[in-house]
């Protein structure tokens, strides 16, 4: 118990050294600063340790012999020529490895995911038995239409096309807008947290 | 070398990936689930690395004595501290490791977050200004948006959850969908140009 | 008028900071209990849960760190009640570093405290893995080869609940509570494309306008944006936790940011008028 109430106190001083940065930057928000970059450095490093190099590579490379984990054992330790002028050009060997893989998932995440299905989801029949479904399937077909033909630069926006174009940006305001209130909602709510915690968990003077 | 080598391993790693989406033959699919493994493997060498570069950008201001030096050498000392009872002692809940994390890591990042919802006050306050049509949209939906989703919209107009689902739904979710499907044709582009070669800029310069 | 606008625009921001603070910290003080009631996007994500049959095993990735804790742990909790309540069978993780000690902290209170459930038979949690998409990806072949023990380093071949679990094909549902990239987007586009398996998605609400047309076209089944989608599912599962608590600051906060939005403009008029 003792401990879980020195850890409060201390969350709490860590808590206040960061909201002091309102009033001005000083000391104490740069220590905690700096702390939190040392603690989170140092915890990513135990984490993959622990949750990556053991269970994935050292473990089945010594204990189950599956010598093939040398290559991306090689392939990691490679990244580290970076450090190394004359034969950093090594670790593009391990980053050509990443960029390629994720180059795929994009292709297939982005054409699967995103490309295909959101087209075929706004095939929407603009004639329904509900007046308000036919309507809103309308705004958006046309919504769509307009803000796509508004992100075609290869053609000059005006006339007809340009017409259309600034009904897109229409569009895309109402996008932007509903984004901005969403973020002060998320912003909102993480401050909420933090003096949720200073009352309750720390002075304890909520019901 | 420095460059061939690169781009072969960028197609076959790509090519792996893609090709299984299509390809449903187990032997196949058992190559592209091990060089998969493989990235998870070199992802966690390539974190490793960010915090080495961290350790040798500190040290090198630490031996100049540049502004903060002293805390520099706390961030040092922080990082192998927790790097060292991580390590020996475990990351089981209960663990010293894991008393740090909640009682330090947890509140200071929380709270840097926290920070933003006064500084977009700020913000809102001083830069949101209706100078357009387009502005003003952008302010109009902006605010029926933040007061349609939270209680109190909702004790002034009893239908404005439902108006503000239907903004969400039906305008915002027409320009949200352009610019999906737009990233989505951009990032296959992208996508393919890296794969084939003709995009090299990962590899840096010589 | 005119000095008074001209006051204002010349407003030190750590007078707005004050009055962001007053209005989040007098709500949380003296509650207003302001009523709400349940949106269809939430309603979606909590009939979701509702239709996987007892007894089947669900996973459970939640892919935030503690930056978003405030909007995204009441809906970790909530979830983990519907699930337990239906004797679902959970598998959590995170594909976040720093997500695994909050998946444990949610395990221990509901599953553990609250249920009595045992850990290895009820629920699991697999850890951390880095590789985003790819861990994604690796899942889809195989499981426990991507996460060969849990995080307490126990191997996954000796956990009762990860018996017959080989790829998605072994779970009903994915519940994924997502705190930016990787996440949501990420699951829709590797996975529930791929898969055609069932995901219901809990995001912060800087997120959930962007996944509306995920919505919309099925992907997801459900949907709970930021702190508002917790306090309504919260209501949904019968729990009050900080999502319910925190609506009424939530109301004064977002009051206080449109007056500030108002005033702003009506200064920057005024004195752009005096000006011409």
């Amino acid at each position: 118990m003792t401990y879980d109430i020195l850890g409060i106190w201390v969350a709490a001083f860590f808590t206040l050294c960061i909201f002091s940065f309102l009033y001005r930057d000083n000391f104490f928000y740069k220590l905690a600063e700096h702390i939190f970059v040392g603690i989170s450095a140092g915890y990513g490093v135990a984490l993959q340790y622990h949750n990556v190099f053991l269970p994935n590579l050292w473990n089945p490379l010594t204990k189950e012999g599956k010598l093939i984990l040398v290559i991306p054992f090689f392939l990691g330790a490679l990244l580290f020529t970076r450090f190394l002028d004359k034969i950093s050009w090594l670790s593009r060997w391990a980053l050509a490895l990443l960029i390629g893989i994720f180059s795929g998932a994009a292709i297939i995440g982005y054409g699967s995911g995103d490309l295909i299905l959101q087209i075929n989801a706004n095939l929407l029949p603009l004639k329904t038995n509900s007046l308000l479904t036919s309507l809103n399937n309308l705004i958006l077909t046309v919504g769509l239409i307009a803000c796509l033909i508004y992100f075609f630069y290869s053609k000059e926006h005006k006339g007809g096309f340009g017409f259309v174009a600034r009904i897109g940006i229409f569009f895309l305001m109402i996008s932007f807008g509903a984004s901005f209130g969403y973020t002060v909602m998320s912003r909102m709510s993480l401050l909420i947290g933090r003096v949720y915690f200073l009352l309750d968990d720390w002075l304890g003077i909520l019901h | 070398m420095r460059k061939e080598v690169p781009l072969i391993i960028t197609f076959l790693a790509g090519f792996f990936f893609i090709a299984d989406y299509f390809i449903p033959h187990t032997g196949f699919s058992n190559i592209a689930a091990d060089v998969n493994g493989w990235a998870i493997i070199v992802l966690a060498f390539s974190y490793i690395l960010g915090v080495g570069n961290v350790l040798r950008i500190n040290a090198q201001r630490i031996a100049k004595k540049e502004k903060d030096w002293v805390l520099k050498v706390i961030l040092v000392l922080c990082l192998f501290f927790m790097l060292g009872i991580g390590i020996f002692g475990g990351i089981a809940e209960g663990s010293i490791f894991d008393w740090f994390f909640v009682n330090t890591y947890t509140p200071m990042q929380a709270t840097m977050f926290a920070l933003l919802a006064f500084f977009i006050a700020s913000a809102a306050f001083r830069a949101f200004r209706v100078r357009t049509t387009q502005a003003a949209l952008l302010a109009i939906t902006a605010v029926l948006v933040m007061i349609g989703r939270v209680p109190i919209g909702e004790t002034i107009w009893k239908s404005f959850p439902d108006f503000t689902e239907w903004i969400m739904g039906v305008p915002q979710l027409a320009g949200k969908r352009a610019i999906l499907i737009g990233a989505a044709l951009g990032a296959i582009s992208t996508g393919l140009k890296v794969i084939t070669g003709l995009e090299r800029t990962y590899m840096g310069q010589d | 008028m005119r000095k008074f606008f001209e006051f204002i625009n010349k407003l030190d921001r750590r007078v707005i900071f004050i009055f962001v603070a007053l209005a989040i910290i007098i709500p949380l003080l003296r509650p207003l209990n302001i009523k709400f009631t349940v949106t269809e996007p939430v309603q979606g994500f909590y009939d979701a849960i509702e239709k996987v049959p007892q007894g089947s095993k669900v996973l459970f990735s939640c892919d935030y760190e503690p930056g978003s804790r405030p909007e995204l742990f009441p809906m970790t909790v909530a979830a983990l009640e519907q699930m337990l309540r239906r004797n679902l069978k959970v598998i959590a993780l995170s594909l976040w570093p720093a997500g695994p000690p909050i998946v444990e902290e949610a395990l221990s209170d509901v599953a553990e405290k609250q249920f009595k459930s045992k850990y290895g038979v009820d629920y699991v949690n697999l850890g951390f893995k880095e590789g985003r998409e790819v861990v994604m990806v690796s899942m889809g072949s195989s499981i426990p080869t991507t996460f060969p023990q849990d995080f307490r380093g126990t191997k996954v071949s000796e956990i009762p609940i990860m018996q017959g679990v080989s790829n998605f094909s072994d779970v009903k549902l994915i519940v994924n509570i997502s705190g930016g990239y990787p996440g949501t987007k990420e699951w829709v586009q590797q996975v529930q494309a791929r898969y055609n398996i069932g995901l219901v998605s809990g995001c912060t609400a800087v997120s959930a306008p962007e996944y509306y047309p995920y919505y919309q076209s099925g992907q997801l089944r459900g949907l709970l944006g930021g702190m508002k989608g917790a306090a309504e599912y919260e209501m949904l599962v019968g729990r009050t936790g900080l999502g319910r608590k925190g609506m009424d600051a939530q109301s004064m906060a977002h009051l206080i940011i449109f007056l500030f939005i108002v005033l702003g403009n009506l200064a920057y008029f005024s004195l752009k008028k005096k000006k011409t």
